[in-house]
């Protein structure tokens, strides 16, 4: 989605561009974009009178926010403790073998983005995988090449 | 909506909405919580109502789509009331015969009842053993309430307790029957309540604040998110009258953005509180005003911890301060706030409606009620169960989580999370309360129990521990982040064969260097799932270190795979599925692993017919 300055400002108004809603403007941003631009971060810091050194403290420590156009189809692994115990590294493996990625890595075709989480909270199904908003129960290497076969 | 204007006005609502209400009505409850949903759930739920419409019968049956009932394993779950008949793992294509056999002629779908080990069939809910041991006090009312209908609440005495509160009792009464009840903080800590609020309530200053604590950060527990995402208004109306016995205006619900149903069902929640004048001013006509503010966190398992947490709400980065002074007296804007976890407030209108003398009567001496725990790893019935404090560790695995998946052997159960630690088979007679947990070792937590059998690694374990703690440390004091850091080296070395002698030793030094100086819980109790490993599972820490062998054969780069000739019947199925080409053989002949191809991504383990088990993993010296 391309980025628009209406959309944004239209985000920090919603909150009466207060300052201390930084956090929230910014997790609506980026739900909105998928990502957060420097464009936006200036337009953000300059909105609120706040320093662009506070909104990159705030941006490189919540690990939501993400600085770098993220890929068109999401695909998680969940590395909870319940998933830890079941096999998620080894899931997580074949994930990143069949998408060619690492965990935190997005293709340069911006396609796919690979991510961990800790405890999506349905540890009944663990080790879990989550594509594009699917949960899949412990998917073998050809189950994930059929997905990555299929996604546009 | 009509504002509500008094306690009396809360009353004729009440009883309105129960005049409309026939308790012996059929009722579906259908669980649509996350883990439901994961299986589909909300197919299910839209074929039942498609189909109640269809055949004219939605008037004469009452859907009600649910938060999680807690038996999470078999999900989607079902209660058919009033008779209680319990369905488990229903597909859209069983609805048919859920209406036409229960819901039409009373008749019972055996398919799809709870059948336990012995191979017994169990139809209605409370006899199942899962359910059976239970005492759900606080979780209970989930599978009664639609989430995003406060009548389904105000039904079930929903703001009762506020109304006798704000009607009836001073600030400070209130306050004596929390304290009289001990409620201990159910986020971890374990801190008794009334003290907390006391504190706030004592501390100088005009403006006060009450927060919410729902960054449920530990992996492997979630039953905040479960309380928030089907029963929020348990946990508002105890933040309300906390607010009233502190003497607060403003409250605060620090949630985490990775649980978006909640916060949906929290802000549906909080506006149906606000038209019915449940919030605002002058609330049911009695001069106490308040609101509140859903701050979504973005995902930092520090920011969790008291002080890291209020500095978030503040929009900052949310990084622990030193504790001279407590977060009860200088907290948000350095003003008094009292922070309680998201259970420990939703005990809070079940001891006012039922008194402290009743809450103290469940529980063992320190540790009063009950405490939701998540049961999961390798157990047979996964899910959220709530028991009376004190119920030994043994009876809630194998009784109510009714033992170790696939007949495998107890290895050890890790409780607290993170901050939490392992403990062993011989000490599974342990009452589970905070002060005996903490005895061991270990913590409560929030709640996390994960089990763990003999395919566990616990240096492994360990390690996963540390890496996720070093990667949540904010870093902001030496002795977390280089403590954490350098403990994880050494794990990392002898999980891939490099440890060597005087590790284990040099590890408990480092743990207890980061135990003793680091600034916050984090730090401070990030070494506990290393040193209670160590106590209690010495012997496989040396096994790694001195024969470089992984025994449970988890750890990578100690093991290998391979093909059992005398088991394996050349079906071709792993080779069919590995992803490098490492296995060859003709159909019908013994496969053979190429160990220099194999990436160890465990697939043919898992593909291999279990009638056959051929693929075995090797470590150390261990032979074919």
């Amino acid at each position: 989605m391309s980025y628009s300055l209406a959309k944004v400002d239209q985000i920090i108004d919603g909150y009466g561009a207060d300052k201390e809603a930084l956090i929230q403007i910014l997790l609506d941003i980026q739900h909105e974009f998928r990502w957060l631009s420097r464009e936006t971060l200036m337009h953000t810091a300059d909105r609120l009178g706040l320093p662009m050194n506070q909104l990159y403290n705030v941006t490189t420590f919540y690990k939501h926010f993400s600085l770098v156009p993220q890929g068109r189809h999401a695909v998680s692994v969940c590395v909870g403790t319940a998933c830890h115990v079941r096999g998620a590294t080894r899931l997580l493996d074949r994930v990143a073998q069949g998408l060619k990625l690492s965990p935190d890595e997005t293709s340069a075709d911006e396609k796919f983005s690979l991510k961990t989480v800790s405890c999506l909270g349905c540890c009944a199904l663990g080790p879990v995988m989550v594509f594009d908003g699917k949960y899949m129960s412990n998917p073998t290497s050809n189950e994930i090449a059929e997905i990555v076969e299929e996604c546009e | 909506m009509t504002k509500l204007t008094s306690v009396s006005a809360l009353e004729a609502l009440r009883e309105d909405i129960l005049s409309r209400r026939d308790p012996k009505k059929t009722k579906v409850s259908v669980c649509s919580g996350t883990g439901c949903r994961a299986y589909d759930s909300e197919k299910v739920i839209d074929s039942l109502k498609a189909k109640l419409l269809d055949q004219g019968l939605n008037d004469k049956i009452d859907l009600v789509t649910t938060g999680c009932h807690g038996f999470c394993e078999l999900g989607p779950v079902m209660v058919v009331y009033p008779e209680g008949i319990s369905y488990f793992k229903i597909k859209p294509d069983d609805i048919d015969d859920i209406i036409n056999e229960t819901l039409s002629q009373g008749k019972v779908v055996d398919r799809l009842l709870y059948v336990d080990p012995e191979g017994n069939v169990i139809t209605k809910e409370h006899d199942i053993p899962f359910y059976k041991h239970q005492n759900r006090v606080v979780f209970g009312s989930n599978q009664s309430i639609d989430p995003e209908n406060i009548d389904d609440y105000l039904a079930l005495d929903g703001y009762k307790a506020l109304a006798t509160c704000i009607g009836s009792l001073s600030p400070e009464e209130v306050l004596e029957i929390v304290k009289k009840a001990k409620l201990r903080g159910r986020g971890g800590g374990g801190f008794p309540a009334g003290q907390k609020w006391e504190a706030t309530r004592n501390a100088p200053g005009d403006v006060k604040y009450v927060i919410v604590n729902a960054d449920e950060g530990d992996p492997g527990a979630y039953m905040d998110r479960s309380i928030l995402e089907g029963n929020p208004h348990s946990v508002l109306e105890g933040l309300l009258i906390g607010a009233y016995a502190i003497g607060c205006q403003k409250g605060f619900i620090y949630i985490r953005q990775e649980y978006p149903l909640a916060v949906e069902h929290l802000d549906r929640a909080i506006s149906q509180m606000r038209e019915l004048g449940l919030l605002g001013e002058n609330i049911l006509g009695t001069g106490f005003n308040f609101d509140i503010i859903v701050h979504r966190g973005a995902g930092a398992f520090v920011s969790g911890e008291s002080s890291a947490l209020m500095s978030s709400i503040e929009g900052k980065v949310g990084e622990p301060r030193p504790k001279y002074i407590r977060t009860s007296i200088s907290g948000i804007h350095g003003c008094p706030s009292d922070l309680n976890n998201v259970e420990t407030w939703a005990n809070v209108p079940i001891i006012i409606n039922k008194g402290a003398d009743w809450f103290t009567s469940i529980g063992t001496e320190g540790s009063k009620g009950t405490k939701i725990f998540s049961l999961v790893g390798k157990v047979n019935n996964t899910g959220l169960v709530e028991v009376p404090m004190g119920m030994k560790l043994h009876d809630i695995i194998f009784k109510i989580g009714g033992g170790i998946r696939d007949g495998k052997k107890f290895k050890a159960v890790q409780t607290g999370g993170p901050s939490g630690g392992v403990i062993p088979e011989d000490m599974l007679d342990l009452p589970v309360d905070f002060d005996a947990l903490d005895k061991v070792g270990s913590m409560m937590g929030s709640g996390g129990m994960i089990v763990m059998d003999e395919d566990t690694c616990m240096v492994d374990v360990a390690k996963y521990f540390l890496e996720f703690l070093a990667d949540e440390s904010c870093g902001k004091c030496v002795p977390c982040r280089e403590g954490i850091t350098q403990m994880l080296h050494i794990l990392r070395m002898i999980c891939a064969g490099e440890g060597k002698p005087g590790d284990l030793e040099l590890l408990e030094e480092i743990a207890a260097m980061t135990k003793e100086c680091s600034l916050c819980a984090l730090g401070q109790s990030a070494p506990n799932p290393v040193l209670s490993s160590l106590k209690y599972f010495h012997a496989e820490y040396e096994a790694h270190v001195n024969e470089q062998c992984c025994p449970a054969h988890v750890c990578k780069d100690l093991i290998t795979y391979h093909i059992d000739p005398a088991k394996c019947k050349g079906c071709g199925k792993c080779l069919r599925n590995c992803a490098v080409g490492a296995i060859s053989g003709s159909k019908k002949e013994p496969h053979v692993i190429d160990l220099e191809k194999c990436t160890k991504c465990d697939t043919c383990f898992l593909v291999c017919p279990p009638k056959f088990s051929a693929v075995t993993k090797l470590s150390g010296k261990e032979e074919l």
